[in-house]
């Protein structure tokens, strides 16, 4: 099965969250870090990759020799990523969606498609805890083919934890869309609380099941308990708002490393989704 | 030669439009007839990208030797370049007349490179 742990707000405890399941997984787990534009999974393994692969899209390329000029190439591009001039073209890639139309629609075969190099993925194994990364190339814009490709590393043997990008907009959806279960973390401040609905907005319109984890929990999660209660999702766990917790994020260490009472409380909540 | 101006409206009395991607409408100007007409912009004022890009094939396709307006990105740059288009820019916002007339007397330059950065979306 495949558990996504996304938030709206950023920086309201994904990663340390995702991380926590999938030391509880270890061997029966995988970590895939989708955030692609700000990965930080990888920081808690405090190692280098054991494997870097690239991650490539279709772009085009062009011939002119036989360009004929009939224009149908920029015409049809719904991106405007290319431009035509008399016979001469300029390819955008940073604008080039991948479709592939440009290249199937010229009568003359002036263009073609190659392979355009947009991030990587790394591979990681510490103990017996498994992460995958995508990583974006400075430079590049879009994220979602990466987001895929990670994604794509899904084996159905275990259970997958995604690390989602924070926001609602499409790396999230992209991320979470296969997600057999949302776990949604959030914090209590009204930010938290106003992120939160609109993740929830967007899992309710894309019909996928969801439940809350209060990360700094202390004694001001009326408003977030109330909205849950009006949403009708529980509030799967509360961490606790504690200065042992930030100090050992702060060095480095994964939430259960700093507060190894709270493992039983993430087993628990596997088993209830059934991911273990 | 043929003179394209980005314009907010459709007149010489019209103010200049100093996007260049966005702009409302490119006027174009026959220096030795003093004929206007009128290119719309419309489609790419509402295009999610590229419209720098799609403005600069809409001026380089119209015949256009110069181009006036008030800014211009890197791709509109390359396309301009492209298409032989040379691009003057003014930070006039007044009427389109009065840039032409700036033009004329040899007060705009004509610029070798973009003037502001590329914007993605």
């Amino acid at each position: 099965m495949k558990i996504a742990v996304a938030s709206g707000k950023g920086g309201t405890g994904k990663t340390t969250v995702s991380l926590a399941l999938a030391e509880v997984l270890g061997t029966k787990g995988l970590l895939l870090d989708c955030d692609v534009e700000e990965p930080n999974c990888h920081l808690f393994f405090q190692m280098p990759a054991d494997k870097t692969t690239p991650v490539t899209v279709k772009i085009p390329s062009f011939n002119q020799d036989l360009c004929i000029g009939c224009h149908q190439c920029s015409d049809f591009c719904a991106f405007n990523a290319i431009a035509n001039i008399g016979k001469k073209l300029l390819i955008f890639p940073e604008l080039c969606h991948s479709c592939g139309g440009c290249a199937y629609l010229c009568p003359t075969k002036a263009i073609q498609e190659i392979d355009h190099k947009i991030g990587v993925l790394e591979y990681r194994k510490k103990g017996s805890v498994e992460l995958i990364t995508g990583i974006m190339d400075v430079g590049n814009i879009i994220a979602v083919p990466i987001i895929h490709q990670v994604i794509a590393q899904a084996d159905s043997h275990r259970t997958t934890i995604l690390d989602s990008p924070p926001g609602t907009a499409c790396p999230m959806v992209n991320t979470i869309r296969d997600a057999d279960f949302v776990i949604l973390v959030t914090e209590p401040t009204p930010f938290g609380l106003y992120d939160l609905q609109l993740a929830q907005d967007t899992l309710e319109a894309m019909n996928i099941p969801s439940g809350v984890i209060i990360n700094r929990a202390d004694d001001s999660c009326a408003d977030v308990e109330a909205f849950c209660k009006s949403r009708n999702i529980d509030v799967l766990m509360k961490i606790p708002f504690s200065k042992k917790i930030a100090t050992g994020y702060s060095n480095g260490d994964s939430l259960l490393t700093s507060a190894p009472e709270l493992k039983p409380k993430f087993t628990q909540l596997l088993q209830k989704l059934g991911g273990l | 030669m043929k003179l394209a101006i980005s314009c907010q409206g459709t007149k010489l009395t019209d103010a200049v439009d100093t996007r260049f991607g966005r702009a409302a409408n490119f006027l174009l100007y026959d220096t030795e007839t003093k004929e206007v007409s009128v290119i719309p912009n419309t489609q790419n004022l509402q295009a999610a990208q590229g419209a720098g890009i799609q403005s600069g094939m809409t001026v380089a396709k119209s015949g256009a030797e110069a181009i006036i307006t008030g800014h211009c990105g890197p791709k509109a740059f390359r396309v301009l370049q492209e298409g032989n288009v040379k691009i003057y820019l003014t930070d006039n916002t007044g009427s389109v007349a009065d840039a032409i007339q700036l033009w004329e007397d040899g007060k705009l330059q004509s610029i070798t490179s973009a003037d502001v950065d590329g914007h993605w979306l």
